[in-house]
C-alpha cells in the first residue's frame, strides 16, 4: 500500500492489521511515541475542516514526527491558480508525507499518480473520505466486539453522505451484515449503490423513512447530517435538514448495547440529551479517529 | 446505390444506423488524404438498417473507440481485393479522451491537461465511470 486513495483499495487483511495497530497503539501510547521522529506530515486542506486536519496532525505529533500545511485553499498557491499536479510535486519535496483535502473528487487520486511521496485522502468533496471509513470500524470493532453478524441503522443523508456510501462498501465484505437505510425520498441511497453493490452483493436492506420503524433491530445507528455544500438549491436543504432528530424519546425502544455513531460535525440531528446516554459513541469515535490515522501513518511510511 | 469496392483497405460494418458519422469524426477519418465512403442506412438482413464505413487504405483503428459506441461492429480487412481478415470489436476496458466527464465537482473539470478516462464497472449494462470522480454519463444527464 503506497497510498490510501478509496477504501476499496484496501483488503481486509489490510484493514485488519490497521485495526489491530490502532489497538496496540491505545493499548500501549509510549511504544510509539518516537516511531516518526524527524519525519514531516503535510496537511493540504484545499477546504476547511477542522476536525480531519487536527486529527491528522494529532495523530503525526502522537507519534513524534512534525507537521506543516495549509488550512484553506486561500492560503495555498492554488489561489494563484497552481494545478494540484504542481502544488503536490512542491510539497513532495517538503514532507515525508501528504494528508489531502480537496473539493473537487477525484483530486486526491490525481496526487497520488504526481506524487513521490505518499497521499492519504483526507476527503474528495461528496466522493470519497476513507479514513472516516477505517476510523467507523475501529469503533464498530471496539465498541461491538465484532465487524460481523450486525444489523447496521443508516440515518439521514444517503444519497450526498459519502461517509455512508463507503461505510457500506466495506462492511459488505464481512458475514451477515444488514442495512436499514432511513432517508426521506428526497435523500434515499443512490440507486447505482443498490444495484452494484447491494443487490450484486446479495445483502440484506430495507429502505424506511420512518426513524422508529427498525429501531429494536439496530445494533449500530449511524446517524449524519445533511450538508448544506451539497445542495445547489438552498430551498431543498432548509426543507430537509430538520427531517431526523435524535432524542431519548425515539431511543426507547432501541437495544441497550445499541451503538450510535455519527462523523461529526452535528447541527440538530441528535439531541444534546442523548450525549450522556452509554450508547452514544460518537465522540468516542473522536478519539478512535486519531488512534486509526496513527496506524495508517505507520504503515504508509513502512515503520513497523 | 453503388459505392466502388476497395483494393486495399478497411471496411467497418454493422454500424448502428446514424452512427456513421459520429465514429467519422471519432476516428478523425477526416485527416486522411485516402478516400472514405460513409453509407448510412444501408439495408441489413440482421439489423434492418446499418451505417458502413469503408477506408481506401489500412490505417490503425482506434478500436476502443469502436467497441465503446457499439461492440456489435465488424472490422473487415482488405488486400487485393479480397477480405483477409474479419473480427468484431469488443466493449473496451477503459476509454481515453474520448468523452468528457460533465460532473462540475470532478477535478477534471479544473486540472489542465488531465486525460479524461473512463473505466467500464458494468459489462451487462455498459457502464462507464470516470477514473476519478466514478460518476457514470448517465448519472449527470440524469441529475
Amino acid at each position: 500500500m503506497k497510498n490510501l486513495i478509496d477504501i476499496k483499495e484496501l483488503t481486509v487483511k489490510e484493514i485488519d492489521e490497521l485495526i489491530k495497530v490502532a489497538k496496540d497503539i491505545m493499548q500501549n501510547p509510549e511504544k510509539y511515541s518516537e516511531k516518526c521522529k524527524h519525519k514531516k506530515l503535510a496537511t493540504l486542506f484545499f477546504e476547511p475542516s477542522t476536525r480531519t486536519r487536527l486529527s491528522f496532525e494529532a495523530a503525526m505529533m502522537e507519534l513524534g514526527g512534525n507537521v506543516i500545511g495549509f488550512s484553506s485553499a486561500s492560503s495555498s498557491s492554488t489561489a494563484k491558480g497552481e494545478s494540484v499536479s504542481d502544488t503536490i510535486k512542491t510539497v513532495g519535496c517538503y514532507s515525508d508525507i501528504i494528508a489531502m483535502r480537496h473539493p473537487k473528487e477525484g483530486a486526491p487520486l490525481v496526487a497520488s499518480m504526481k506524487s513521490t511521496v505518499p497521499i492519504i485522502n483526507a476527503g474528495d468533496g461528496g466522493h470519497n473520505h476513507p479514513t472516516q471509513t477505517l476510523t467507523d470500524l475501529l469503533t464498530i470493532s471496539c465498541e461491538k466486539g465484532r465487524l460481523e453478524n450486525l444489523t447496521i441503522g443508516l440515518c439521514g443523508d444517503l444519497k450526498f453522505g459519502r461517509t455512508i456510501h463507503s461505510l457500506i462498501t466495506a462492511m459488505i465484505r464481512y458475514k451477515n451484515i444488514k442495512f436499514v437505510l432511513i432517508s426521506p425520498d428526497e435523500l434515499k441511497i443512490p440507486e447505482y449503490l443498490k444495484e452494484e453493490v447491494l443487490e450484486k452483493n446479495n445483502i440484506e436492506y430495507v429502505e424506511t423513512n420512518d426513524i422508529e420503524e427498525y429501531m429494536d433491530k439496530l445494533d449500530i445507528l449511524y446517524m449524519t447530517r445533511v450538508q448544506k455544500e451539497r445542495f445547489f438549491n438552498e430551498e431543498d436543504y432548509i426543507r430537509l435538514k430538520d427531517y431526523y432528530i435524535l432524542n431519548k424519546e425515539k431511543l426507547e425502544k432501541a437495544k441497550s448495547d445499541l451503538c450510535i455513531m455519527h462523523p461529526l460535525p452535528r447541527v440538530n440531528e441528535i439531541s444534546t440529551e442523548v450525549d450522556d446516554d452509554p450508547r452514544a459513541c460518537y465522540f468516542k469515535q473522536v478519539r478512535y479517529g486519531k488512534y486509526i490515522r496513527m496506524a495508517l501513518i505507520l504503515k504508509l511510511l513502512e515503520i513497523e | 446505390m453503388n459505392i466502388d469496392s476497395i483494393k486495399n483497405g478497411i471496411v467497418i460494418d454493422h454500424i448502428q444506423a446514424k452512427k456513421g458519422m459520429e465514429i467519422y469524426e471519432l476516428l478523425e477519418l477526416e485527416k486522411l488524404d485516402c478516400s472514405v465512403a460513409i453509407i448510412t442506412n444501408a439495408k441489413s438482413q440482421k439489423m434492418g438498417r446499418k451505417d458502413i464505413i469503408k477506408i481506401n487504405r489500412n490505417i490503425d483503428l482506434d478500436l476502443d473507440i469502436l467497441g465503446y459506441i457499439d461492440p456489435n461492429i465488424t472490422i473487415n480487412i482488405i488486400k487485393d481485393d479480397v477480405r483477409v481478415e474479419k473480427y468484431h470489436v469488443q466493449l473496451p476496458e477503459k476509454i481515453v479522451n474520448v468523452v468528457k466527464c460533465k460532473n462540475p465537482r470532478c477535478i477534471t473539470s479544473i486540472e489542465q491537461e488531465l486525460d479524461q478516462v473512463f473505466v467500464l464497472t458494468d459489462k451487462e449494462k455498459k457502464v462507464y465511470r470516470c477514473k476519478y470522480c466514478e460518476t457514470s454519463k448517465e448519472e449527470i444527464e440524469n441529475n
